[in-house]
């Protein structure tokens, strides 16, 4: 038993790495994603993960492989998308989810093409799906740091964004902060997903803020115990996920996002708030008062 | 601290949502703001926190900022379905002290316990939001309106959705605001209610029909005027010239 699950940590360092690297994102990812849920904007999360990509796309021309290059590229390029979209909506008429479904799909073609024309299928595909077992030292030292701002400007902008999203009109009416947080809010998506791709890509990063968002809110109501949740959720999934990749030869990304797939289908089959079972089962009774 | 309105026009796009507004409200009136849907009544609120700038004229607030206005916004704008509790909500009153980061103190904390109180919230305070009926959540607002401690109160159709007895209870929340020397103005529809508790009303379509003692307001002739108005906007207006029309 201990051999099957802590013998490749101790025994790889490219497992360690792994392992590293992803409760990284763990800790910073999976809040974001509580918002995101909360928010009802979980596929805003993917329609950023696309935006990015035309960054990387130009970093990797630029650069080559280098993990910074196609870091600072795609956090500019999502940034840029989230900001437009933002300010579009904010100064026009147009409803954030629109504008924002232009500018990533914009952003898209754009990577798609870049990379097609100069690049070749299989950097395409490691800028879509990454791969944690093949982090190095400037990657995890990359990533490592874009958990911690990551953390740091959530904690700044925790009231102020819980408040942009409960009551947006009373923020509005005691401070000027509301644009504030939302925006740092899109920043904050974007810095995660970039930090995410080089360990599980673009696609599948989406997946460790919003799968374990989605599992915890069919067992727990309060915003301390989602966001705690979300966090050791992601944590055992990162765990279960390298351990079947290392058993099992599977690619990493995918069997992270796979084990949080699993604990989501369960958690909404037996979870205790809504799940298919405590619907099903619940007897009828009711409290005297 | 009298509010002003010298020909204020307030709008969005350049089509006139308030037009041409000159009135005064003295410091300490308890006001009532009533007109048919889409007359500007939430627009006017909206200008008078500076969210909105006039398109023409002014809004002199007599030296009040906007940490001495407290607002209520209406029910509908809260999103209660996120995960927070009746008391983290009321505590969002004490914004003015705390700000955006900073933590509760002592004395605020206990300014929270009495806006519980008063509001009749006692034994609700760990109950999260989505588990509230629309006059419990409006009686949590109210908490937090209490703890802001502001000199002007405006409030955005605050008995929508609200059974008689909550709406008694707020009333009386707000005739002690009137007590306490507090300008109040508040967007009703309920006519019979207005007569009973508001001394001054301001009836409102785009222009200002009638304002002044309750009674002299809400006449059936002016009722009328003002429901005779065209709510679409006319794209095809001409610029409007005339100053000071009212």
């Amino acid at each position: 038993m201990f051999d099957m699950l802590a013998q490749p940590f101790f025994e790889f360092e490219f497992m360690r790495r792994a392992l590293l690297g992803c409760l990284a994102i763990s800790v910073s990812a999976a809040p974001v994603g509580v918002f995101l849920m909360l928010r009802r904007m979980s596929l805003t999360g993917d329609a950023m993960a696309h935006a990015i990509l035309p960054g990387a796309a130009i970093g990797f021309l630029v650069a080559g492989l280098s993990t910074e290059a196609m870091t600072i590229g795609g956090i500019v390029a999502g940034c840029l998308v989230a900001l437009l979209s933002g300010l579009v909506s904010r100064s026009t008429e147009v409803a954030e989810d629109s504008s924002m479904a232009a500018f990533y799909l914009i952003s898209l073609a754009l990577g798609v093409l870049i990379i097609s024309v100069k690049g070749s299928q299989v950097d395409l595909l490691h800028v879509l799906f990454g791969s944690a077992l093949a982090l190095d030292n400037d990657a995890l030292v990359l990533l490592i740091s874009i958990s911690t701002v990551s953390l740091a400007v959530m904690a700044v902008i925790f009231r102020p964004l819980v408040v942009e999203c409960v009551d947006r009109q009373f923020l509005q009416s005691v401070s000027g902060l509301s644009p504030v947080a939302h925006l740092s809010f899109l920043v904050l998506v974007v810095l995660n997903l970039v930090g995410g791709f080089n360990a599980l890509g673009t696609l599948m990063s989406v997946g460790m803020m919003i799968l374990p968002a989605a599992m915890m809110r069919y067992w727990l109501r309060e915003l301390d115990a989602l966001l705690l949740g979300a966090i050791l959720s992601a944590i055992v999934a990162c765990l279960l996920g390298l351990l079947a990749s290392y058993h099992f030869a599977w690619p990493s990304g995918p069997a992270i996002i796979l084990s949080l797939g699993l604990g989501y289908v369960l958690s909404f089959i037996f979870g205790v708030n809504g799940g298919l079972v405590t619907k099903l089962t619940r007897r009828k009774k009711h409290l005297s008062a | 601290m009298t509010i002003a309105f010298t020909n204020v026009t307030l709008g969005y796009d350049l089509h006139p949502a308030v037009h041409h507004l000159t009135l005064e409200i003295e410091s300490g009136a308890m006001v009532a703001l009533v007109g048919p849907n889409g007359a500007g009544k939430s627009t006017l609120l909206k200008g008078i926190m500076g969210q909105l700038q006039p398109l023409g004229g002014s809004i002199n607030l007599g030296g009040l900022s906007n940490a001495d206005i407290a607002y209520l916004p209406q029910l509908s704008q809260v999103d209660r379905s996120f995960p927070v509790t009746v008391k983290q909500m009321v505590s969002l009153g004490a914004w003015g002290q705390t700000g955006g980061f900073g933590r509760l103190k002592a004395e605020q904390a206990h300014a929270v316990e009495h806006a519980l109180q008063q509001l009749g919230l006692k034994g609700f305070e760990k109950r999260m939001i989505d588990t509230l009926s629309g006059g419990q959540m409006q009686r949590v607002l109210f908490a937090r309106l209490l703890l802001q401690k502001a000199d002007l109160i405006l409030l955005d159709e605050p008995f929508t959705g609200v059974d008689a007895r909550t709406s008694e209870d707020l009333i009386a929340q707000i005739e002690r605001w009137k007590v306490a020397g507090k300008t109040i103005i508040a967007v009703l529809h309920d006519l019979a209610q207005v007569r009973r508790h508001f001394p001054k009303s301001l009836l409102l379509s785009r222009r200002a029909i009638a304002y002044g003692a309750t009674e002299g307001v809400l006449t059936e002739e002016n009722l009328n005027k003002a429901s005779q108005f065209n709510e679409a906007f006319d794209d095809h207006a001409e610029p409007c010239v005339m100053v000071g029309e009212h």
